[in-house]
């Protein structure tokens, strides 16, 4: 299903942690301006595709391209060199991750923890940067909290927070590494409005979670991996409606 | 169920809030439990206290009047000075390395972190004592300090008596040994920040020395400076150990000048004095700092 227009082209994805296959070979595409959401059991690897996307995570063999660059290499003949320090930073400047327990800076404020990279990775003016981050928080809903600290914040304010300051780099690409999965029930539907939001404003977003209303709702392809593998893919009228493989089956019978 | 022992007198509570049936009990008096030794304590330590204030206030062997002519003299004021010149160089130079040392041991690499834990090995295990004299001693050792290409021709040269003069030596040994304990404070701040903080930052693309300056050491600052503080103090203390080498600091000071007026007691309260008051401003400043670096901190 490799399009020309694919903004995220996965192939081939080896990693392992010592004796353990985390990921046996992984093919993902994703065209720009859609949402893929990856279902599947703990321990299935989904958050470590995800971190390899952005080379968070190392990959052992395979490639990731996003807008047709290579993500973490540079490739010369039939090799691929890791790329510089450097040079892996400015590539994830457009690519935005949003994490599980939000990793907020807790000693900064709200409005220092979105002007923060933008100032010193992208090297904006001060001002430019304050007033994006103010239009970010209005956006998100919390332009009153703009001069608390995290830790005064509910889950669901801190993870709003954590998504618009991966906002504030616009990135080309938002990766979620289960947004919602560290946060009280009552909390979870203002984090997916804000991401439901973004998918009709047509960002290209991979998400991984464990929503599958969310999933049917937003998703235009919908990813089920078990084992290191994608088990199946397609729209999620298919993938959760008509599951073709045992194993997607029995994960939804038991998440539904 | 231990939560259930206690409430049935808060359940009574509401119930006689209501509308009493014919005559309303006067409300109850809580009466906490006495606690008579605590008491028995309290007056024996009082005791205590005030006899030994008696005995500094009465006894006539501690020589106030001594005291409070050496308290200011210009020697004593100078040797302060001195005292406070060991401490803040010793420090400075002494974190400065330890700081290197610490991200040696946090390196990935294996010959890195082994030279910095082979450090931290040696200078923690010879005493401080041992080492100054050993650096007093180094013109012995090496006459001539060259530097230049390693192996090859030297550039320039100095000798080493010149260069490390006694003072130099009891700043170079305070330092180097202060080192080894700031590299494995640092190292244990650092370790204390949560590593989703410098994933974080890595995912938001922020430049390497940017991650540690403004996200890693801001953190862990909070759990570096008690401890820090508490070698500050000890190393401010720990400069008496420099008398063996005959440099004017408060110790060596007062000793010099109790050898000629026999006056011990009284110019041992003066050199006691001064480190606690010092100290105490020490630990005032403390207080500062770490509300400082407590932004956005619950607790």
């Amino acid at each position: 299903m490799s399009t020309p227009s694919a903004m995220v082209e996965a192939r081939g994805i080896h990693k392992s942690f010592g004796s353990l296959d985390v990921l046996k070979g992984v093919d993902l595409d994703v065209r720009a301006g859609e949402v893929t959401v990856v279902l599947g059991p703990s321990g299935s690897g989904k958050s470590t595709l995800l971190r390899t996307l952005n080379h968070l995570e190392k990959v052992d063999s395979g490639s990731v391209r996003v807008n047709g660059e290579l993500v973490g290499y540079r490739r010369s003949g039939n090799k691929l060199y890791e790329l510089r320090e450097r040079d892996i930073l400015k590539q994830r400047t457009k690519i935005g991750f949003v994490f599980q327990n939000f990793h907020l800076f807790p000693h900064l404020t709200v409005l220092e923890n979105l002007v923060e990279a933008p100032v010193a990775a992208l090297r904006r003016p001060k001002k430019d940067a304050v007033a994006g981050a103010r239009a970010l928080l209005d956006r998100v809903g919390l332009a009153d909290k703009a001069d608390a600290y995290p830790r005064t914040l509910s889950g669901g304010q801190q993870q709003r927070v954590a998504i618009a300051r991966a906002l504030a780099l616009e990135p080309e690409l938002l990766l979620f590494d289960e947004p919602t999965s560290a946060l009280d029930p009552e909390l979870v539907g203002e984090v997916l409005d804000v991401i439901k939001d973004l998918a009709h404003r047509g960002t290209t977003m991979i998400v991984v979670t464990h929503e599958i209303g969310f999933a049917r709702e937003v998703a235009d392809t919908v990813v089920f991996m078990d084992g290191g593998r994608i088990v199946e893919q397609g729209p999620p009228g298919q993938v959760l409606d008509h599951p073709r493989h045992e194993r997607t089956k029995s994960f939804l019978s038991k998440v539904l | 169920m231990p939560l259930t022992t206690d409430p049935p007198a808060e359940r009574t509570a509401p119930e006689r809030a209501a509308p009493a049936p014919a005559d309303d009990p006067p409300p109850l008096k809580v009466v906490p439990v006495r606690h008579p030794w605590r008491w028995a304590a309290v007056a024996v330590t009082a005791v205590l206290i005030a006899q030994f204030v008696h005995g500094l206030v009465t006894n006539p062997a501690w020589e106030w009047e001594v005291f409070a002519q050496f308290f200011t003299a210009e020697t004593v004021l100078k040797a302060v000075w001195v005292t406070l010149q060991l401490t803040v160089y010793g420090t400075a130079l002494g974190f400065v390395l330890g700081v290197v040392l610490a991200f040696m041991r946090l390196s990935a690499s294996p010959f890195l972190r082994w030279v910095a834990f082979g450090y931290v090995w040696a200078f923690r295990s010879i005493p401080l004592i041992v080492q100054l004299l050993f650096w007093f001693n180094l013109a012995y050792l090496y006459k001539r300090l060259d530097f230049g290409i390693p192996f090859g021709p030297g550039f320039f040269h100095f000798d080493t008596m010149g260069l490390v003069g006694a003072m130099g030596a009891a700043v170079l040994g305070l330092a180097l040994h202060q080192a080894a304990y700031a590299a494995e404070i640092v190292r244990g701040g650092v370790l204390a920040v949560d590593a989703g903080q410098l994933e974080a930052a890595a995912a938001l693309g922020l430049p390497r020395l940017r991650q540690l300056r403004r996200i890693v050491l801001p953190q862990a600052m909070r759990s570096i400076l008690p401890n820090a503080t508490n070698e500050v103090i000890s190393l401010f203390k720990g400069t008496s150990i420099v008398s063996v080498m005959a440099i004017g600091e408060l110790f060596y000071q007062v000793q010099v000048i109790y050898g000629r007026n026999g006056r011990v007691v009284p110019l041992l309260m003066v050199a006691t004095a001064w480190y606690v008051l010092l100290t105490t401003v020490l630990s005032v400043l403390q207080h500062y700092v770490e509300r400082h670096f407590s932004k956005g901190a619950t607790r």
